[in-house]
């Protein structure tokens, strides 16, 4: 049995207390009127030391971006009136400054929720495929998806609670065509992206992956205690069908939780794409985790072809991602259609730095770190390159949500710092919980023994 | 030549095959070589070899696989022929290197897996018209064959392998 240490315990709390102050403080610091904006505004151009055309040029070239992108359901005509145009301009960039705690913070929740529904999918494929390398890894699997329900409900409350901040086709103004705020590309998507049925989905997203997760944990205990392998079978037959329902709501979350913040745009490849972020992040969680236990002297039966194949995992799907995450870019790239090619053209502009660097975190540094047999089995290198992958899945989330809520505003400072802190001890306080409550070893699995032999 | 009598030993299980070879080992007997009619699981741990360099090679021919796909695309798209393609002007490499991606990575891959397997067939010392060097024809069936060099303990070598389940051990001269 796993005791939580105080140590761990008080570190997570203090995790969520520092993490909340900044969020707070985030949230005071942004409520900035027109005038401060405007002042803001002023002192930028006087510093970026060209004359007046040069600012003038710049504030056109962002009013492109805009328009496209957030879609705030400014009227098409804007460009050309001279005298409104700074009000307009300052009024919103005054938005993305308010929209920025939320963003923050939305961001934080859903990557946090997005490891542990990664965890969920592949625990499911090792039932699934009844693999007999992993079952000495299922109660760290386990504990880790009973973040999901928290977590996914903090997620859709966070979209709810911040309405158009996040999603702005959640503002009712943009399907009233008597509106001048109306948007006829987002009213023409009504009939799915509506708050109805957003909560609808949500509903139904979060009460399938729940109900899995609580069967098959209940199960996998279950099976323990029993002296036939009823329950294994069951957990098998309940895996199969619910990575069929995964398929499909993971791709379908994807849409209403992340695309829908550019509702102009969309990809048919994002719902893989969103996937296979999770999964990456999720199994280089279960590789911290279980190397984390391992040197506390627990988890005595996971040796390191356990964790070679877990190393492996994170090498292959993050070329996985890097491929996905390529063929969405190369067609948008090369058909060049503006309504599409918005989406990279304002990411290369205005976020330059996280766009490339997150490519490097996740495709470079895992490629190298972990091509060599030998590294994937020293826990110390696997830390490293997993520390290296999360934060860069972290920051193709940040890339996801922010260009379309706060701009060119973007900064990692108190409330996206403060975000993550929040949700990590949340997550850590959760997980190490749910840990806690078990024996580590799932004893009585039909492939326990082949597990605890591994080896490569 | 001074020893080239050598004791084969033919076993007819791979299980039987890997525990004679440990015994072997521990017994401190070199073993010259050993023919499976399929790759044997942990084989070569057991007898002791080097671990292979093979992939150091497989990393190197990806590079120059890379290099050259990089080099080749710049000499036809930028360099000789520069095409508008779907209003991109081909007169910068970078610029238009997503488009070349796909290529970069296919020559990599193209490269490293055709010259490795030439590799190996060369480091193995095989090539076209070779005749083979298995010692008898029932290990390209269903039977191991291990191969012992003697140095006048004959006898000992024998009767160890006997221990270990061979159910063939004959002497062999074999002239170089």
């Amino acid at each position: 049995m796993y005791t939580f240490s105080n140590r761990l315990k008080i570190g997570s709390i203090i995790l969520i207390v520092a993490g909340l102050l900044m969020v707070t403080y985030g949230f005071m610091n942004s409520h900035k009127s027109l005038e401060d904006v405007k002042i803001m505004l002023a002192e930028e151009a006087s510093a970026h030391g060209g004359g007046h055309g040069d600012a003038h040029a710049e504030t056109a070239t962002h009013d492109e971006g805009h328009e496209e992108i957030s879609g705030h359901g400014e009227s098409e005509s804007h460009a050309g009136e001279e005298a409104g145009h700074g009000d307009e301009h300052a009024e919103h960039v005054m938005h993305q400054i308010h929209n920025r705690p939320w963003a923050a913070l939305y961001v934080a929740a859903f990557f946090f929720m997005m490891i542990s529904l990664g965890v969920l999918a592949f625990y499911a494929v090792q039932w699934a495929s009844q693999a007999g390398w992993s079952p000495v890894l299922f109660r760290v699997m386990e504990a880790i998806t009973y973040y999901l329900l928290p977590g996914a409900i903090i997620v859709v409350g966070i979209a709810l609670v911040a309405g158009d901040h996040i999603f702005v086709w959640m503002n009712p103004e943009m399907t009233n065509p008597e509106s001048p705020e109306y948007d006829a590309l987002v009213d023409g998507k009504s009939s799915w992206l509506n708050l109805k049925g957003f909560v609808i989905r949500a509903i139904i997203f979060i009460g399938g992956w729940s109900f899995y997760r609580y069967i098959s944990r209940k199960l996998s205990l279950a099976q323990d205690q029993s002296s036939d392998n009823k329950n294994f079978v069951k957990a098998f037959r309940w895996a199969a069908g619910f990575l069929v329902f995964y398929i499909y709501t993971s791709s379908m979350m994807s849409w209403d939780w992340i695309m829908s913040v550019d509702p102009h745009w969309f990809s048919t490849l994002f719902g893989w794409y969103v996937f296979a972020s999770m999964f990456v992040s999720g199994i280089t969680t279960i590789a911290l985790i279980s190397i984390y236990l391992k040197s506390k002297g627990y988890l005595e039966f996971v040796n390191d072809s356990h964790l070679h194949d877990l190393a492996k995992f994170m090498f292959g799907i993050s070329i996985f991602w890097t491929y996905l995450w390529f063929s969405q870019f190369m067609l948008i790239w090369y058909a060049n259609i503006p309504e599409e090619v918005t989406y990279f053209v304002t990411r290369i502009e205005d976020y330059k730095l996280p766009f490339f660097g997150m490519l490097a975190m996740n495709f470079i540094f895992p490629l190298l770190l972990l091509m060599n047999s030998d590294y994937k089995r020293i826990p110390w290198f696997v830390v490293m390159a997993g520390l290296v992958i999360l934060v860069g899945h972290y920051v193709d989330v940040f890339n996801m949500i922010m260009p379309a809520t706060v701009g060119d505003r973007w900064y990692i400072g108190i409330p996206e710092i403060g975000s993550v802190l929040l949700f990590l001890g949340l997550f850590i306080f959760l997980v190490f919980t749910a840990l806690s409550k078990v024996p580590l070893l799932a004893k009585r699995n039909p492939f326990m023994k082949e597990s605890e032999q591994f080896h490569y | 030549m001074e020893s080239s009598k050598v004791i084969q030993a033919i076993y007819n299980d791979d299980d039987v095959l890997l525990s004679a070879v440990k015994k072997v080992k521990s017994e401190k007997h070199h073993i010259e070589e050993i023919y499976t009619p399929f790759p044997v699981h942990g084989l070569d741990k057991a007898m002791g070899l080097a671990p292979t360099r093979i992939a150091i090679t497989s990393f190197m021919y990806g590079c120059v696989g890379l290099t050259v796909s990089i080099l080749m695309m710049n000499y036809i798209m930028i360099e000789d022929w520069p095409q508008d393609i779907g209003g991109k002007p081909s007169f910068s490499y970078l610029e238009n290197m997503p488009a070349f991606v796909p290529i970069m990575f296919e020559m990599t891959v193209f490269f490293a897996a055709h010259l490795m397997v030439i590799t190996f067939y060369l480091r193995s010392r095989m090539w076209p018209f070779k005749n083979a060097e298995n010692p008898d024809p029932r290990t390209t069936d269903d039977h191991f064959l291990m191969e012992i060099p003697v140095n006048g303990n004959e006898n000992e070598v024998k009767k160890l392998l006997k221990e270990t389940g061979a159910v063939e051990i004959n002497l062999v001269d074999k002239d170089h």
